[in-house]
């Protein structure tokens, strides 16, 4: 079985093809009745909205090694003519089941994708990531242009009750859409894995590690990125039209930098090198989104230190620490690493709790000044016009971060050390062969 | 398309960067299955010229012909689909692929899967029967499953040659397949190049004369972008305008001389 | 259209065009020089404004002109030397990656620092109130210095516009700055080093040179620049924490427009763009207008009358990107570009 993309091959930790799909389509099936409260019903709708819209951006990133600016255009343009059929459904000028909205979305998604791929893809590199940038506002400048077709502040509203009724199912109650949206995303997830196990799919990997050899091994290089464009577009356009029908408000917000750059930065958290890594990072942007904005005002700003921490020091994501760690398991040395592992969450903890204290005290002078000095801040009341609490919080950040650095020279050592030990034992496994 | 009796023809090919012409009236006229090696003095425009055939720079004037049929303005794709493959001389792998993945690629448009997303690598029996076989060739078969960026780089050379001549290319141009390696390994090389490429028309840019003298059949001197000569081996070697451009050395007699005896 | 209204047109496109070119400038210095695409320029930019609008209120404009840019030029190199240049093995797309990271940090703390209001920061006293006015009366036009003339109020006739005197001190720090940056890469060392680094980094530093402090003090300059520009935009326009975001945008089209890497064609993009952009403004026709004039009806019952109706003035916002998806279709490299990037 040969893995696209695997930076690291382990052959003693065979999973069954069949074992993990069963597993993500039972998990898919039973979250809704594990976690029952409504918050928990939208959030994971949106999860599976949001996992189609970042396995879809992957396709271009981690497959392609195209960097979009500007990709919710195709999520967002998907939306809009989704909800704009879903009105002419209620409205009875067309007979389109409601649970074929998503694919117009898709549709929709691949068209713009066809007619502003080409030119997109005319480039590479750096100036593809600007011309996407470029033609992402260009969608948004419009969107406030056009009131007829993006309703201007408002947006379009829609009803995804409209039409007949499917067996009983009129998608009003939420878990019924969450389970059309399960399907969807199973679907996707299924044909987008399937994609990189073609001729295109190969050659777009290709395209990535060496735009130039694909040339001369007789493929156009921007016909490949060209058609990898479109069918990253059509699946964006799906997770629009699901979108459409989960809120059933389309606002211009959708096409907006914002959300591009929401796209970039969970799916490169979630890992860009392998397939399963947008599923994490999409799952985290939910939470963050939804959970974390209301934990703490300075939400945005952990987001972007944790993000720019991961490029500098885990540039393959959340998912590529999980593989790397399960082929140190495979070979038995996870054990000793856990002390170190353990040691580092400490003082990482210990750092979080005095900047995070730092920073809550910021945020709290600067944002609830009718509130009063105090706040709350994990169990400890801080003052934040009182030195004393300043002085607390940048002591124990002090402290958190030279143990950290002592710890973290002590994992790098064992890290180096452990990750030696293996290279050794792959070439003796392989010479025994 | 005139059937020609050359399976690579140049006429009076000529490239100038800005001001400075580096090729300057370039003319050959190779045969089918004719094995050539192309050698010259540093900056003789040996890599260009191999860039301007295979299509990487298009030529200022003149033409290249490739069975009859001018490449005048083609893409590097277009020319190989055509029939001509060429190697690199600082290897230019797909780095993250591995070893059997890249022949792969190497053969898809060849066997015709174009960019088809509706069938599977998997079950492309003829495309994944050409890797195993060219892998078996370039004896990597194994390292089938590391990825091309972990290779060592005498096995990036050879990858580098497997991905050339994997798509049956009927010309094939190797630039300086063994740049960098050791005695032993130039002359496991020069075993394989001749086994990978039997019946096929060959090109190779070389600095190591024992090479040449052991492997081709006609040698091309280019010196300041021009063909000073193009013949076998011995008047070749024998041709007073190449002694004093480029043999004049005791040691490339001597290499020579050692190459003769094999 | 009369003359005064083209000369202030065309003064106005000016001082924005070389405001963007400022921005532009800086951008393609660090990327000619480090392969990298600072997406964070722009948010280096609003630091200027802000940073020289608390040492305004502390001690002055002038103050504030001369320390914001070094201060955030520092802030820039720091960047570069702790962050950036862990990532300079990875590749140029982490590259860009961790400068938009930056993007969203430096946002943060700029909000958190100075709050999410727009801030009052204006130009100061000596520079406040117009530098002339144009007066156009039938006979012809006449240039006042200073403050609108008597005769703006009592001649009928009188269309008096006036030129803002921080607009055209604007426009001198930037010329000077375009002169300053010239005579620094072609007459100092460290500039010839610059542009030697350019292409040949490993030469570069095996003549003794030390290129990542070169990459540093590029990268630290190039930001003084972004802040430079934002000490003059912030003053002359709004400062707020969406000015980073809406000037970016503009200012990656520019030099897309104008060839990667080329400060010619980035200055060429930048004022043609500003001066472009002002006339569009200022004009309320639209493609309906133009077929109108060519003798068809065009109305509400009129095909795509939606986009036909549409004015010049409502898509001056949009003409840079227009402008990116035309100069990509016809003539990719860009105005005046050489590299691919």
């Amino acid at each position: 079985m040969h893995h696209k993309g695997n930076v690291y091959r382990f052959r003693p930790y065979n999973v069954g093809r069949w074992v993990v799909w069963g597993l993500y389509a039972i998990v898919m099936l039973v979250a809704p009745l594990l976690f029952t409260s409504s918050l928990s019903l939208t959030m994971l709708s949106q999860m599976g909205i949001a996992i189609i819209a970042c396995l879809a951006f992957n396709m271009l990133l981690g497959q392609g090694g195209m960097l979009s600016f500007g990709h919710a255009v195709y999520s967002g343009l998907g939306s809009f003519f989704a909800i704009h059929t879903l009105n002419l459904v209620s409205a009875g000028t067309l007979a389109l089941p409601v649970s074929l909205v998503p694919v117009v979305g898709g549709l929709a998604g691949m068209a713009v994708a066809i007619l502003l791929g080409y030119v997109t893809t005319k480039k590479a590199g750096t100036p593809f990531a600007m011309i996407t940038l470029g033609v992402g506002e260009l969608v948004w400048a419009m969107s406030l242009m056009f009131p007829g077709f993006f309703g201007g502040e408002g947006g379009i509203s829609g009803n995804r009750v409209a039409g007949q009724p499917f067996l009983g199912i009129t998608f009003g109650p939420q878990i019924q859409l969450y389970y059309l949206i399960a399907i969807y995303t199973f679907v996707c997830t299924a044909l987008m894995f399937a994609f990189t196990r073609t001729p295109l799919g190969r050659m777009l990997n290709a395209v990535r590690d060496n735009p130039e050899r694909v040339e001369f091994v007789g493929y156009n290089t921007q016909i490949v990125r060209y058609f990898a464009f479109v069918a990253s577009g059509f699946f964006m356009g799906i997770s629009g039209g699901l979108a459409a029908l989960n809120f059933e408000i389309v606002t211009a917000e959708v096409v907006s930098a914002v959300r591009s750059g929401a796209f970039l930065l969970f799916t490169f958290l979630g890992g860009a090198v392998f397939f399963f890594g947008p599923i994490i990072g999409a799952v985290l942007m939910v939470l963050a989104l939804v959970l974390l904005s209301e934990l703490t005002q300075a939400w945005l700003l952990y987001l972007g230190l944790v993000f720019t921490f991961m490029v500098m020091y885990a540039p393959g994501g959340i998912s590529s620490l999980i593989m790397m760690n399960l082929r140190v398991a495979a070979f038995g040395k996870l054990r000793p690493l856990l002390a170190s592992y353990l040691a580092l969450a400490g003082t990482g903890f210990v750092i979080l709790a005095g900047s995070g204290a730092m920073i809550e005290m910021l945020y709290h002078l600067q944002l609830n000044q009718a509130l009063g000095p105090e706040l709350k801040f994990m169990g400890a009341s801080l003052n934040a016009k009182d030195l004393d609490s300043w002085f607390g919080a940048a002591f124990v950040l002090a402290i958190g971060v030279s143990l950290f650095e002592m710890t973290r020279r002590q994992f790098v050592r064992e890290w180096g050390e452990t990750q030696e030990w293996i290279e050794k034992e792959i070439k003796r496994r392989e010479a025994a062969l | 398309m005139i059937a020609s009796e050359f399976a690579l023809e140049l006429r009076d090919v000529r490239k100038s960067f800005g001001k400075t012409e580096i090729i300057r009236g370039a003319s050959l006229q190779v045969r089918p299955g004719e094995r050539v090696a192309v050698i010259g003095p540093n900056g003789a425009g040996k890599s260009t010229l191999f860039n301007l055939i295979s299509g990487r720079f298009g030529s200022t004037s003149g033409d290249i012909l490739l069975a009859g049929r001018k490449l005048d303005g083609l893409k590097p794709y277009e020319i190989n689909r055509l029939g001509l493959a060429r190697s690199f001389q600082v290897s230019n792998l797909f780095t993250r692929l591995t070893v059997f993945e890249n022949l792969r690629c190497a053969v898809l448009w060849s066997m015709g899967y174009r960019y088809s997303f509706w069938r599977f690598l998997a079950d492309a029996r003829d495309a994944n029967d050409r890797a195993e076989e060219v892998m078996e060739m370039i004896k990597l078969h194994k390292r089938r499953d590391v990825q091309a960026m972990n290779l060592t780089y005498a096995e990036q050379r050879a990858l580098e040659i497997g991905i050339t001549i994997a798509g049956g290319a009927q010309v094939i141009l190797l630039d300086e397949p063994t740049a960098g390696m050791s005695k032993s390994e130039t002359a496991r090389f020069v075993n394989l190049i001749r086994e990978v490429t039997v019946g096929k028309t060959l090109l190779t840019v070389e600095h190591d004369m024992g090479v040449v003298f052991g492997l081709a059949d006609k040698i091309a001197v280019l010196v300041y972008g021009e063909v000073i000569a193009f013949d076998t081996p011995e008047r070749v070697r024998a041709n007073e305008r190449v002694q004093e451009a480029y043999l004049g050395s005791v040691l490339a007699e001597q290499q020579a001389q050692a190459a003769g005896a094999h | 259209m009369d003359a005064s209204y083209l000369l202030i047109s065309t003064l106005n496109g000016l001082s924005v065009g070389l405001l963007l070119f400022m921005l532009a400038s800086g951008l393609t210095l660090i990327f000619s020089m480090m392969g990298v695409l600072n997406f964070a320029h722009a948010s280096f930019y609003m630091v200027g404004a802000y940073v020289a609008y608390s040492i305004t209120q502390a001690i002055g404009f002038w103050w504030g002109l001369l320390l914001a840019p070094p201060i955030v030029g520092l802030m820039g190199a720091a960047f570069e030397r702790f962050a950036l240049r862990k990532v300079h093995k990875f590749g140029h797309v982490p590259e860009l990656l961790i400068t938009f990271g930056l993007s969203y940090i430096i946002l943060e703390l700029v909000q958190l620092v100075w709050g999410r209001q727009a801030l009052d920061f204006r130009p100061p006293e000596s520079l406040q109130g117009p530098l002339f006015t144009i007066v156009q009366l039938p006979a012809g036009m006449q240039l006042a210095w200073g403050s609108p003339p008597l005769m703006c109020r009592e001649v009928a006739e009188a269309i008096c516009t006036t030129f803002p005197a921080f607009r055209a001190f604007g426009m001198g720090v930037a010329v000077a700055m375009l002169i300053g940056v010239w005579l620094l890469l072609t007459r100092t060392r460290i500039g010839l080093v610059i542009q030697a680094a350019l292409t040949h980094p490993e030469a570069v530093e095996s003549l003794g040179h030390n290129v990542p402090r070169v990459f540093m003090g590029v990268f630290g300059g190039g930001t003084a620049l972004a802040a430079l520009a934002g000490v003059i935009g912030g003053a002359l326009r709004v400062t707020e924490p969406s000015m980073a975001l809406a000037v970016g945008a503009v200012v990656f089209a520019v030099i897309v427009i104008g060839g990667m890497g080329s400060l010619a064609g980035a200055f060429v993009a930048s004022v043609g763009l500003g001066i472009i952009e002002s006339f569009a403004v200022g004009s309320d026709r639209s493609i309906a207008d133009a077929l109108r004039f060519l003798g068809m009806t065009v109305n509400e019952q009129t095909f795509g009358y939606a986009v036909w109706s549409v004015k010049t003035s409502q898509i001056a916002a949009i003409l840079p990107y227009l402008l990116l998806v035309l100069i990509l279709i016809f003539r990719p490299k860009g105005l005046f570009g050489t590299r691919e990037g």
